[in-house]
């Protein structure tokens, strides 16, 4: 068993699924999501906690050019593998109240896309990433523009020329890899190998970096993310925000970082200094939204940039971290969007100020948002709390002043969460809010179970953590070893 | 060889063909005849070929390879081409007659080894260009095309032909082997007007392809055109023309790259900024094309600019998919134009719904000329990149990279029409030819970007 069959079988389902008619469609795609998430649960029963790189395939794709098709899960895959085949079938779940005009192109396109992310997490190849990479950007451009709010068509080709402009800088950064590596391969580990010059790997840094600060989106390449998280349908921002902008974080981990560690030591502070500047910005912001949908997306940015600056700090407690956090992010993200689905779409508006009392008439509805809230503001015993703290551990080990600003994404973060929730949430009843029915079924469904992780993880978190730990302490290491010898 | 006869052959058959008023059996006989010369051009494959006719020509595997994307390109567009002449003019065996007398001059253009033979092949297929362009008498633009296209180009053909002559004044030689030689053993005493030379054919040849700043005949011409010539000349014409600037270069200017490239290196980035740009004002889809070719041939010049091993084979992926691509979206154009009466983008609006497919094969070429991954424009842009950044050519690469952003605009625009614009028009009706041609070119297209292997290996 290689990981090809994690990588393949999503097209193949999206191809099965547009022989089906609309009502059909989603059962179909939910059907392969499952499928997806058994083999992923499979792969992690067999998997090894060590720093070794399992169910590897490595065959010829364009062997004159260097180009293999190349790729395994090593602990770091590993939890975005799981990231992505758990928040597939969920996000899948969670449209099934929504009726899709071609819902079958709809299911079609979130199938392509997780082929193209569990690329992104698996590939071994700078080629077979950069084309992991776009092909997931192109189906979630249409499912944005095709099935989005009223803005769509202007909002989502500037998302689609901003991060497609970051990938053209990182593909000029593959290339460049490529081309000093002795034997002109594509591989990981011959890039990783490679010791270039400082002026060279400045070059690469930055071709990276910008292609991965767009994608998270991190402070100042922000400016895409709130105005297309709000105009694209449910389950494309839970796609983009609780999956797509990982692919931006594990890059930095594992393409970044690694490629070029004298290049990121220079601008170390600089980096570590925009992600701060992200959380508190971004808080800051979230402050003043009315429109819930918009108030979680900047919530988003101040998530991510703690994340970035854990990674940026790059000890092994940081990155961990991060890997944590991404998984309880993307959870308590899309149940977060979730949430504001099921009230934009009982209620026709998500303007906070028109709410009130949901929790008197929905009180199956109103524990679930509180612990989806709670989990988002990182209190203990939920998921939150772990990564946030471990992150925080590591940008401690920085700087003392940047982890005494960058915890007060914490507080902040409890201030307007904790205030939105009681703006909808508390209070009295009024006429828009009334009749607010509470959940039922397939919400009921997906509410449970991103519950149940919430706490789960929160309060057991070591098995999650213990999968990821020999990868990232061996990675951190070694590239911290290049630090040690760059100075000399 | 067998080839080139065969391809100068068939139109004096079809003309015959036409005297005698048998107009049904034109495109099955003109197919046929293609498909001939191809397997013809195919069975030299791999052969150590070596130069004959005292040396004029030279059928090695560049020249096959070339050969076989020009009349595989030309028997898809003339597949296209069922029932689009008659509507023109009931002399229709003259203009099948004339495009394979281009594509005559056009293997003879990737297949030169003697400067004499480059110029000879340039003229044939320019001569029945001229003719192509106007082939509506009665229209205005056509007419304007036509004499836009003939003064340009023997303008340009004049600077060509002084440069080859100013060549054969200091080497002594039209050889191309000769030539290098001549740089080869006067490594230091090279005489000035050699360099002239260079100079003029760089002019020569830019105009041709459609280079800037020599580009100015392009947007008249390619609108002006009938859409089936326009397609035929911004595909094969420019794919030829191409092949032959990479030969001549390669072949014997290689060893003065230091004198030519940064002329051609400016060349580029102005070709590059001026078509992309003025193809995101256009409102005409074909005029848009005509610009947005422009840029392509600043993409293509890449690989001129770069010159190494790996230019003929960059040269050739990035043809093969532009080509493919370029007859999707003129097929596309050339059926919403017999629907609406106009070229505009406005014709496109929501063809998604009306017309699935045509909007799915037209979303796939849009995406390849754009060089998104999994289409073949992507393979062909990646081996360009990948030409310049082995040299170190950071800021043309970053320059390209630019240029590539703009470029999706005015792509995306055609997609954002199809998908979600919305227009209360009928279906267009798309013949089953077309939908072979074009879903075929689109297929192609995705197979080559997943699976490059079967094409990047040729050369």
């Amino acid at each position: 068993m290689t990981v090809s069959i994690l990588l393949f079988l999503p097209i193949i389902a999206a191809l099965v699924v547009l022989l089906f008619k609309n009502e059909v469609a989603k059962h179909v795609a939910l059907f392969f999501a499952v499928v997806e998430l058994a083999i992923a649960l499979f792969f992690l029963s067999g998997f090894v906690a060590d720093a070794s790189t399992q169910y590897s395939i490595d065959v010829p794709w364009i062997p004159t050019v260097g180009v293999y098709f190349s790729a395994g899960i090593d602990g770091i895959s590993m939890l975005m593998v799981l990231l992505t085949t758990v928040l597939v079938p969920l996000i899948i779940l969670t449209t099934y109240k929504h009726e899709y005009k071609n819902a079958p192109a709809f299911y079609a396109l979130i199938l392509f896309m997780q082929a193209g992310l569990l690329t992104v997490f698996t590939a071994l190849d700078g080629f077979l990433f950069y084309v992991g990479w776009e092909a997931a950007l192109i189906p979630i451009y249409f499912i944005c523009t095709l099935w989005g709010g009223e803005n769509r068509i202007r909002i989502n080709i500037k998302f689609f020329i901003y991060t497609f402009a970051g990938s053209l800088f990182m593909l000029l950064g593959i290339i460049f890899l490529y081309l000093q590596t002795p034997g002109k391969v594509y591989d990981i580990h011959a890039f990783y190998n490679l010791s270039l010059d400082a002026a060279h790997q400045n070059w690469v840094f930055w071709a990276f970096f910008i292609a991965f600060a767009i994608k998270m989106p991190l402070f100042p390449f922000h400016t895409w993310q709130p105005d297309t998280y709000t105009e694209a349908p449910s389950a494309g921002t839970m796609m983009l925000s609780g999956i797509m902008l990982k692919m931006g974080i594990y890059g930095v981990i594992r393409w970044l970082i690694p490629n070029a560690p004298v290049g990121f030591l220079q601008w170390q502070n600089l980096v570590m200094i925009l992600s701060v500047i992200g959380i508190v910005y971004a808080s800051l912001i979230a402050f003043n939204q009315k429109d819930g949908k918009r108030l979680v997306a900047y919530s988003s940015i101040a998530h991510v940039g703690l994340i970035a600056a854990g990674i940026f700090a790059w000890t092994t407690q940081g990155v961990q971290g991060a890997m944590i956090q991404m998984l309880s992010h993307g959870i308590n993200v899309v149940g977060m969007f979730f949430i504001w689905d099921i009230i934009s779409r009982r209620l026709n508006t998500r303007d906070i100020s028109q709410m009130g009392g949901i929790a008197k008439v929905a009180p199956n509805f109103s524990i679930a948002f509180l612990i989806i809230v709670l989990g988002t503001v990182a209190l203990p015993l939920t998921n939150g709390f772990v990564g946030e703290f471990l992150l925080l551990k590591g940008v401690f080990h920085y700087n003392i002043w940047f982890a005494a600003v960058a915890g007060l994404t914490i507080i902040f973060g409890a201030v307007y969460m904790l205030r939105m929730y009681k703006n909808v949430m508390q209070g009295e009843t009024n006429a828009v809010t009334v009749a607010f029915a509470d959940i039922d079924g397939s919400e009921k469904l997906v509410l449970g179970i991103i519950c149940v992780l919430i706490i789960a993880i929160g309060v057991y978190p070591q098995p999650l953590l213990h999968i990821s730990e020999a990868a990232v302490t061996n990675l951190v290491q070694t590239v911290s070893a290049k630090f040690i010898n760059s100075k000399f | 060889m067998t080839t080139l006869i065969i391809i100068s052959v068939l139109p004096i058959v079809l003309l015959y063909l036409g005297l005698y008023k048998m107009q049904k059996a034109l495109l099955p006989v003109t197919i046929l005849g293609l498909l001939a010369a191809l397997v013809a051009a195919v069975m030299q494959w791999g052969d150590n070929a070596e130069p004959i006719y005292n040396g004029m020509l030279l059928f090695n595997n560049f020249s096959i390879a070339f050969s076989v994307v020009s009349i595989v390109s030309t028997i898809l567009i003339l597949l296209l081409s069922k029932g689009y002449f008659e509507k023109i003019s009931s002399h229709i065996a003259e203009y099948y007659a004339i495009i394979l007398f281009a594509l005559a001059g056009i293997i003879v253009m990737v297949s030169y080894h003697s400067l004499v033979m480059m110029f000879i092949g340039i003229e044939i297929m320019s001569v029945s260009l001229y003719i192509l362009a106007g082939i509506r008498k009665n229209d205005f633009a056509s007419n304007e095309a036509a004499l836009k296209y003939f003064l340009m180009g023997a303008f340009s053909t004049g600077f060509l032909l002084f440069g080859i002559t100013l060549i054969y004044g200091a080497s002594g030689s039209f050889d191309l082997d000769h030539i290098r030689d001549y740089v080869a053993l006067h490594p230091r005493d090279i005489d000035p007007i050699f360099f002239t030379g260079i100079l003029l054919i760089i002019v020569g040849m830019c105009f041709k392809v459609g280079a800037a700043p020599f580009h100015f005949w392009t947007p008249d011409v390619y609108e002006g055109a009938p859409s089936l010539i326009t397609l035929f000349m911004s595909t094969v014409v420019k794919v030829a023309g191409f092949a032959a600037f990479l030969r001549l270069f390669s072949a014997s200017f290689i060893l003065m790259t230091d004198f030519w490239a940064p002329v051609l290196m400016v060349i580029t980035i102005i070709t590059l900024f001026i078509g992309n740009i003025t193809a995101l004002y256009q409102q005409s889809f074909k005029r848009m094309m005509a610009f947005s070719s422009i840029s392509h041939a600043g993409y293509l010049l890449f690989a001129i600019v770069a010159i190494g091993a790996g230019s003929a084979n960059a040269i050739f992926v990035y043809a093969t998919a532009y080509s493919i691509a370029s007859i999707v979206a003129f097929g596309a154009l050339i059926l919403v134009r017999q629907q609406t009466g106009s070229d505009n983008f406005d014709g496109f609006n929501g063809m998604a719904k009306r017309n699935p497919f045509l909007a799915l094969v037209l979303t796939v070429a849009m995406l390849s000329l754009a060089g998104i991954p999994l289409t073949a424009g992507f393979i062909g842009k990646f081996y360009m990149f990948t030409g310049a950044l082995s040299q170190y050519k950071f800021w043309l690469v970053i320059i390209a990279v630019v240029n590539a952003i703009i470029s999706i605009f005015y792509y995306f625009r055609v997609i954002i029409a199809m998908y979600f614009r919305s227009a209360d028009r009928a279906e267009v009706e798309v013949p089953p030819y077309y939908k072979f041609v074009l879903g075929s070119a689109a297929l192609a297209t995705i197979v080559i970007g997943v699976y490059p292997s079967i094409i990047s290996a040729l050369i």
